[in-house]
């Protein structure tokens, strides 16, 4: 069984349809990455996994329980599954470490005192262990988007969402986010990407998947994806990011 | 290059120093000569003497000013007794109109009635119904205070315009920061009090400053069911010396305070924009 498991997952808003029947497995452990044009789909795939949106047809098993079911409550699913946004969303009231801090206390009834060891040792193996009082407008860019990737860890997440968390950083933040991915596989932290980095993809993807108009036109490992596509829309599409 | 010449500016300093001084000195003028006509035009007018005898008699003001001082004691006390009240019931009234369980309906029907009615109403009729209206009831004292039901009338009105202002601070944060606090697992409940309303309340100091400015000095309408504040002092004085001048003092003494407390409010607002750039 795999960790997260999509059936015929489909997305509107309004008419528009944004994911029109979508099938994924993300095995335990494996990192998959959505690549396509800008809407295409992919972020709000991740958003609704995430449960950040509902989805008006289809099914989503995470650990084998339907989680798309309408009326469940969301909030311990969103527990479980950690997202990080493009553009960091860091609370700009709170120093970096409440960012962190507040979910755990709040939905996990931690103390500040109980969770200070294994939040500074975050801090800590993300390279950021200077900067936890800062609040996020005195961090560069590719700070606040480690800090987004601490405070969705501090939850102890099963599953680890990234929409695009490298597009909104100069070129040179986004090898020291990247950085971080590579950590996180190591440690065997399953993990569902958007990302326009083909580069690091094709490196470092078990599986890709090639979204055009809300659905997976063509997925495979990236050998396969990237060395020879099989569809035509897959290679015109990667023949213009690749250029 | 152009380094070279004075003082180590560049043409492009010495250009802007040059026009720096210009506009200095167009001001300067242009002031100097405004007031120079007032203070020479003025005087002309027909009715000067009769002006400066009954509004700005030296003499009227400095007999009287120590008294409406005093009086204005009263403008402060209710005012410190109405802010934070207001303050309470427009946050309660603006969270009951974005209440979003089925079971609090009635809180945002109730909400919206709220505001709708007591925006709806000039806050001198506010005064008069409630002052004179629930005394009327004929409750024992302390209960038929014009204080108790003056400044009740004033929380009313202005807990209303309040509890706007706190919602659009609310609409004004954005919802990607909702988004985020709700993807870590927190409640709806604990997104709305440790997320959104710190930043929403931030958003919105400058803007409520100046429902403080405007509260202080509608304080003064309560001396229309009774306490002797600083306009009814001012208009005791105007019967019995038959002069306007307390008036102008009464005016002196509001500006005293509103003054520094705008400047102060166009401070904050002004440092927010630049934060928003």
């Amino acid at each position: 069984m795999a960790k997260l498991e999509l059936r015929g997952v489909v997305k509107r808003f309004g008419d528009r349809t944004v994911c029109d029947g979508i099938d994924l497995d993300v095995e335990e452990g494996q990192m998959v990455c959505l690549i396509g044009a800008s809407g295409a789909g992919k972020s709000t795939l991740l958003r609704c996994i995430n449960l950040l949106e509902p989805i008006e047809d289809g099914e989503i098993f995470f650990d084998g329980e339907d989680i798309a079911v309408p009326g469940l409550d969301p909030q311990s699913v969103r527990a479980r599954i950690g997202i990080v946004f493009q553009s960091f969303n860091l609370f700009p009231h709170m120093t970096a470490i409440e960012n962190v801090m507040l979910a755990p206390r709040r939905v996990r009834g931690k103390s500040r005192a109980e969770l200070l060891p294994e939040v500074e040792e975050l801090f800590a193996r993300f390279g950021l262990a200077d900067r936890m009082h800062n609040y996020p407008d005195q961090l560069s860019g590719g700070q606040q988007q480690r800090v987004a990737i601490v405070r969705a860890l501090a939850m102890q997440p099963e599953v680890m969402l990234f929409d695009e968390i490298t597009s909104a950083l100069d070129p040179q933040l986004v090898g020291e986010v990247l950085d971080v991915l590579l950590m996180l596989k190591k440690q065997g932290m399953t993990m569902v990407m958007a990302t326009h980095e083909m580069g690091f993809a094709r490196e470092a993807a078990d599986k890709v998947c090639f979204l055009q108009d809300g659905r997976i036109v063509e997925e495979g490992s990236p050998e396969e994806l990237f060395g020879n596509p099989k569809k035509a829309a897959t290679q015109a599409f990667l023949a213009r990011a690749l250029k | 290059m152009t380094k070279s010449q004075a003082a180590g500016q560049t043409r492009r300093e010495r250009y802007e120093a040059q026009q720096r001084r210009r506009s200095l000195i167009i001001a300067a003028s242009s002031t100097v000569f405004v007031l120079a006509a007032l203070v020479l035009l003025v005087p002309l007018a027909p009715g000067w003497q009769k002006v400066q005898l009954s509004f700005f008699n030296g003499e009227v003001l400095l007999k009287t000013f120590p008294k409406l001082l005093e009086a204005f004691r009263i403008n402060v006390m209710i005012f410190a007794w109405s802010a934070p009240a207001i303050a309470v019931l427009g946050l309660l009234i603006a969270l009951a109109r974005d209440a979003k369980s089925p079971a609090l309906f009635p809180l945002r029907i109730f909400g919206a009635a709220f505001t709708d009615i007591f925006r709806g109403v000039p806050v001198i009729l506010t005064v008069y119904l409630i002052g004179f209206g629930i005394p009327g009831l004929g409750l024992p004292r302390p209960w038929n205070s014009p204080y108790i039901w003056g400044s009740l009338a004033l929380i009313l009105t202005y807990s209303a315009y309040v509890a706007e202002i706190f919602r659009s601070g609310i609409d004004s944060v954005h919802h990607s920061q909702r988004a985020a606090a709700l993807s870590l697992g927190l409640s709806e409940r604990q997104v709305m009090r440790d997320v959104v309303l710190p930043q929403a309340v931030r958003n919105v100091v400058p803007s409520q400053m100046n429902m403080l400015i405007a509260l202080q000095k509608d304080v003064s309408l309560l001396s229309f069911i009774g306490p002797v504040e600083i306009f009814r002092q001012a208009g005791v004085f105007k019967s019995l010396l038959a002069n306007f001048t307390p008036y102008v003092g009464a005016a002196i003494i509001f500006l005293i305070v509103t003054i520094p407390a705008t400047r102060y409010a166009d401070h904050l607002m002004a440092r927010q924009m630049r934060e928003r750039r």
